[in-house]
């Protein structure tokens, strides 16, 4: 076991016949921002939610500060997942909830914070996503963008150590999409934290990213760079990347 | 092509597993009453959202639950030639011991036990029950405790609001359509009312809200694909309440009610 911040050691993950994860391999060092790119369908989501074990991996394990996270149960795992924020691809808001209570939701229930206190962190969040003025606003009143915005500070209300990113840009329009490229940047620079995006999105991938991980077929395919991913020869990276029907990757 | 008996394996296989996922989420929701004092908020809120808003649809169905109880003992008893003064004791039986506890239930499931699938299902498929756990939020704590007791507590309540109101209903037919007394009709009822039967009743509704809740929670929980897992999940979940109400109803009438 290496002593990376995160530590993925050869995961396999089926769903009944559907084999998506083949012995996953990645260490994520403190402070990195890594992407992991890769076809629809192929893993990226699957891999981020073994994370903060969403799911557990039929086969390997997944550590977390030298901690393989299969063994964390009741205040430990909770602990563990408090050091997490996660964005969802939807945003994952509650619809029962307004946005300011959205964002409070997880120090309302923590009970380490007065409500005054959670008042002035989901103000000064919103205000971090630049969305002051929708607090009372329900999620079903706010656009996709204002919606993922929303998300995002929901996910570092508590502070969190690494910041997990579902496709972050998914259905945005392109101009909504550079912005959340451009406040996930901001806020991992900002927040000193570790960030993790999956995407399949390559300009958010070459705009976030100080490290990019590509998964086919199961597998990592690819780690490295932006830099040597723009100039890599492997034929399945190269299609990807360029966005070509035509190549090793079959279109599923 | 499959045989008959692989498809029947396999249906077995799926119910079993369908059932110790029901006695599973029983279990989880039992382990997590133990932090019942910080969810009471959200305990109250389901009482009144569950409950309190059904009143109204219990109350129109008991009113022609008692009503048709009453016509239809009647028209029995003058078929069989047996004096009309013992209606209010046979609709006051009838509706403490199975009318109103059974299909208050059954109403409930379809209106409380599809509600709390669709929801807890919309929340599945969008991905918000995951939120909560990343979150670090037990989801058991916060959505399926506040839910289940919530169906728990009101079955009863509700039924007993539903034994009044058909009683009510069925002195009503009684008086205006089969020309039997109030007085008559209410001594009946009176004479043959039995502590043990109302605590008999309470204890089925009990039981039975606590099937709704669990049932409706696990469909929930275990929703698949969008729009139209939802929908499967809920109508499993009527199913599922409705076949267990009324299975359990038939064990209590064979423990309680013993001839």
């Amino acid at each position: 076991m290496s002593d990376a911040l995160i530590g993925i050691e050869g995961i396999s993950k089926r769903f009944q016949t559907l084999e998506v994860l083949r012995g996953v391999d990645l260490d994520v060092n403190k402070g990195e921002s890594i992407v992991v790119i890769g076809q629809s369908g192929c893993g990226k989501s699957v891999l981020l939610k073994h994370l903060v074990r969403l799911l557990e991996p039929d086969e390997g394990a997944v550590f977390f500060d030298g901690v393989d996270i299969s063994s964390l149960t009741g205040r430990r795992l909770i602990e563990m997942r408090r050091r997490y924020g996660m964005l969802f691809q939807s945003a994952a808001l509650f619809d029962s909830l307004t946005v300011a209570e959205n964002v409070g939701l997880g120090l309302t229930e923590e009970r380490l914070h007065s409500e005054a206190e959670i008042e002035r962190i989901v103000d000064e969040k919103l205000q971090m996503v630049g969305l002051s003025d929708v607090r009372d606003k329900n999620p079903s009143e706010l656009s996709g963008g204002m919606r993922k915005r929303v998300g995002l500070a929901r996910a570092i209300a508590g502070s969190p150590e690494v910041l997990l990113y579902d496709e972050p840009t998914t259905g945005l329009d392109p101009i909504t999409a550079d912005m959340i490229n451009d406040m996930i940047v901001d806020l991992h620079r900002k927040l000193n934290v570790t960030s993790i995006a999956v995407t399949h999105d390559m300009t958010s991938a070459f705009k976030i990213a100080d490290r990019i991980v590509m998964l086919y077929d199961g597998q990592v395919e690819f780690d490295g760079s932006p830099d040597e991913i723009r100039n890599s020869s492997n034929e399945v990276v190269r299609q990807f990347i360029t966005g070509s029907a035509v190549g090793p990757i079959q279109v599923r | 092509m499959e045989s008959g008996l692989t498809i029947l394996g396999r249906r077995g296989v799926k119910f079993v597993t369908k059932l110790g996922g029901i006695f599973l989420m029983l279990g989880r929701f039992l382990v997590a009453l133990k932090e019942l004092p910080r969810s009471l908020g959200l305990v109250f809120e389901q009482l009144y959202t569950l409950g309190v808003k059904s009143l109204p649809l219990i109350i129109i169905i008991s009113i022609f639950v008692g009503a048709v109880a009453a016509w239809q003992a009647a028209y029995q008893f003058k078929f069989i030639g047996a004096p009309l003064r013992y209606l209010g004791q046979a609709v006051g039986k009838a509706v403490v011991i199975e009318l109103a506890p059974v299909l208050s239930a059954i109403v409930f499931a379809g209106r409380v036990g599809a509600g709390v699938t669709a929801e807890l299902g919309s929340m599945r498929v969008t991905e918000q029950i995951d939120a909560l756990e990343s979150m670090g939020i037990n989801p058991i704590r916060y959505l399926v405790m506040p839910r289940v007791l919530a169906c728990l507590f009101m079955v009863p309540l509700l039924v007993v609001f539903a034994i009044f109101i058909a009683i009510l209903g069925g002195l009503v037919v009684s008086v205006i359509g089969v020309d039997v007394s109030s007085e008559t009709f209410l001594n009946g009822f009176r004479n043959s009312f039995q502590v043990g039967d109302f605590i008999n009743g309470m204890i089925k509704a009990a039981v039975f809200g606590l099937i709704i809740g669990i049932v409706g929670c696990y469909e929930g929980f275990h929703t698949r694909g969008g729009a139209q897992g939802v929908g499967l999940a809920t109508t499993n979940s009527v199913v599922i309440s409705s076949v267990l109400i009324l299975v359990f109803n038939f064990i209590f009438a064979l423990i309680l009610f013993r001839i």
